[in-house]
């Protein structure tokens, strides 16, 4: 049984100009252990995705339909006392900006050993013990006397270790990281997503990653989810994704990453933005900005397809999976891409290795 | 700091003017006033007669009734300062629970809990005092509550405006995220947050509640005429501001009572002030910093 399983989640925001659909049908699992990488622009509806398995979404959204199946109990039908036994304990977030994530006026030692208590029932020098381990941990010296520092005695890049410390607090099963590296500089952010990959390990946690930086993806992660105006476009395993690419959002993501060498004279971007959620363009709505996009795009909605037959995907954890008419035979053309691999294609040794 | 004194001075002046008997028992035996405020002098000593100008024994003359105007004063901040504070932390407290649940739950519980202090807003507060004394007749409780009922709606407001913003921080989501319940979230992450303003308009408030206290007393309501407090003392003497017998006016009898109010109220301003500088002075600071660079 698969860690988490979300299940055709629909997430509306009742809006004064109309009803936006953060997420529409989204679905997808998460394995134990796994590190579940969510990519997209901003307003792609990760973090709402993200905010739903918390269920807290709040007004004026509602999660209109689906389920979130955490080790196999829908969390959508607990009551309100069971998901707080689980936020935290067992479903834990890392917010995207420390310095507002910290309450200014208690110690950081307080903030976190405030959820060791709540959850775990520990008193209050256990908890304290527990919580300097867990500063000690993420990477905060002389964790002793940082304990009872505030918020604001912290660096940017120490916040955030506070952060991940608080998330970690209480042995959480699943790990939600909503842009934990966004606000810091890159040194730092490299530095913390090797800890949070080796903390991960360390805890047995599963990791879901939200973030729009492909880079992030790729040194994280094991499986991505490619999402676009709420809806996923394309799901691989990282290797498949990097390397052959499927659908034209992804390709477009990943031609806008600058490179060190890059000879271009202008960065390669996606045209336009991401449409208005209150008013999604017919058919894919990526069409607008998709440079094959064809008639057939704008009446037709895309369904999630394996690329090589054109069967709608299974959900099967290792599928590549992308939503483009081109894999259902819809489209006359061709997506004529190339993907430039410099060096050795990984998959070719990976793929004996994989279960 | 000066005003923080001053209200300590006049708060143990008060409090040691006259001994303190709980259900019979003598809880404070120290008698600073050194006569009982209620008693009519010239019963006792014929050389004493009304309106007697300040002199040694008396340092701040007698009054109307020929009773010694320095314990009056002395005893009178007793009702005067106490209704001030009590008053104030009734208010501020149902006010910033009542706000705290406004602000945090939002939506409809918002809107109606917000019109009901529109509603209380509608009525001006002394006026409404007045109605309040009207009907339930004067005395110490009936005045608090008097200054009471009009007095939570301001703070009520004013802790859901911070509210509403204090809880757009992440940290807010960050509690809940972490399984925290509704009520300690509001109480321990939210409302520490939004509370400075509260605290300033507080230590401000008390000074008015004296002012409104003595004015009601002033109009001879709330106390019994005769009772040592600030307000009604003015009130029985109002006459010698006119004409005192014998064509003289007898100053003392009015200065005294009024100053008591007005060093009071200005040391409770100063106090405000001072606590809101220092709530302050972070963004002060920055102001500075960038100034500076």
């Amino acid at each position: 049984m698969a860690l988490l399983e979300v299940n055709d989640l629909t997430v509306n925001f009742y809006t004064e100009e109309g009803v936006v659909t953060a997420c529409d049908n989204l679905s997808y699992t998460i394995e134990r252990g796994e590190k579940f990488g969510v990519v997209g622009e901003s307003g792609a509806g990760k973090s709402v995705t993200a905010m739903s398995l918390m269920r807290l979404i709040e007004e004026p959204g509602q999660i209109e339909s689906g389920e979130i199946l955490f080790k196999g109990e829908n969390l959508l039908e607990m009551s309100e006392e069971e998901v707080r036994a689980i936020r935290g304990n067992e479903i834990a977030m890392i917010f995207q900006d420390a310095q507002t994530a910290l309450n200014p006026v208690y110690t950081i030692g307080e903030q976190i050993s405030e959820a060791i208590r709540h959850h775990l029932g520990y008193d209050e020098d256990e908890a304290r013990d527990r919580t300097i381990r867990l500063l000690d941990q993420v990477g905060i010296p002389e964790a002793e006397t940082r304990y009872s520092d505030y918020p604001h005695e912290f660096s940017g890049g120490m916040q955030q270790r506070a952060v991940i410390a608080m998330a970690l607090s209480c042995d959480p099963d699943l790990l939600i990281a909503d842009e934990p590296t966004t606000a810091l500089d890159v040194t730092i952010e490299a530095k913390i997503l090797d800890e949070i990959e080796e903390l991960a390990d360390e805890f047995d946690t599963s990791i879901q990653l939200i973030t729009h930086d492909l880079g992030v993806i790729a040194q994280v992660c094991d499986r991505v989810m490619v999402m676009y105006a709420g809806r996923p476009v394309e799901k691989a395993t990282v290797e498949d994704l990097y390397y052959d690419p499927k659908h034209p959002y992804t390709v477009g993501l990943m031609s806008s990453i600058p490179r060190i060498g890059d000879t271009r004279e202008r960065l390669q971007t996606i045209p336009e933005t991401m449409p208005d959620l209150v008013d999604v363009p017919t058919g894919c709505s990526f069409h607008p900005r998709c440079p094959y996009a064809e008639e057939a795009c704008t009446r037709k909605e895309p369904p999630l397809v394996d690329p090589e037959t054109g069967r709608e995907a299974t959900g099967d954890v290792d599928e590549h999976a992308a939503a483009c008419l081109e894999y259902t035979g819809d489209l006359t053309g061709e997506l004529d891409y190339t993907v430039e691999v410099e060096g050795e294609d990984p998959r070719a040794q990976l793929g004996d290795q994989r279960e | 700091m000066i005003g923080l004194y001053v209200i300590l001075a006049m708060a143990v002046l008060t409090i040691f003017a006259r001994p303190i008997e709980i259900s019979g028992i003598t809880v404070q035996p120290i008698s600073l006033a050194p006569y009982d405020p209620q008693n009519i002098l010239y019963l006792e000593d014929p050389s004493i007669g009304r309106y007697d100008p300040p002199s040694l024994a008396h340092p701040m003359g007698t009054d109307a009734s020929g009773r010694d105007l320095f314990s009056r004063v002395l005893v009178g901040g007793r009702a005067s300062i106490s209704i001030g504070f009590v008053v104030v932390f009734i208010t501020a407290g149902f006010g910033l629970v009542y706000g705290a649940i406004a602000g945090y739950y939002g939506g409809w519980i918002d809107e109606v809990l917000m019109r009901i202090v529109d509603t209380v807003f509608a009525f001006p507060a002394l006026v409404l005092a007045l109605v309040i004394i009207a009907i339930l007749g004067g005395g110490y409780w009936q005045l608090v509550a008097a200054f009471v009922f009009p007095g939570w709606a301001g703070y009520a407001r004013l802790i859901r405006g911070e509210i509403l913003s204090v809880k757009q921080n992440q940290y807010v989501t960050a509690a809940r995220a972490l399984g925290a319940r509704d009520r300690s979230v509001i109480f321990r992450h939210v409302v520490p947050n939004a509370i400075a303003p509260l605290v300033v308009q507080a230590s401000l408030s008390i000074g008015t509640v004296v002012i409104g206290v003595a004015a009601l007393g002033f109009l001879g309501l709330g106390f019994p005429p005769g009772t040592p407090e600030w307000g009604t003392m003015l009130d029985a003497t109002r006459e010698t501001i006119i004409q005192g017998p014998g064509g003289s006016i007898p100053w003392w009898a009015t200065v005294f009572p009024g100053g008591a109010i007005f060093i009071f109220v200005m040391a409770m301003n100063m106090i405000g002030d001072g606590v809101n500088d220092a709530l302050d002075a972070q963004s002060n600071v920055d102001v500075e910093q960038g100034g500076a660079n």
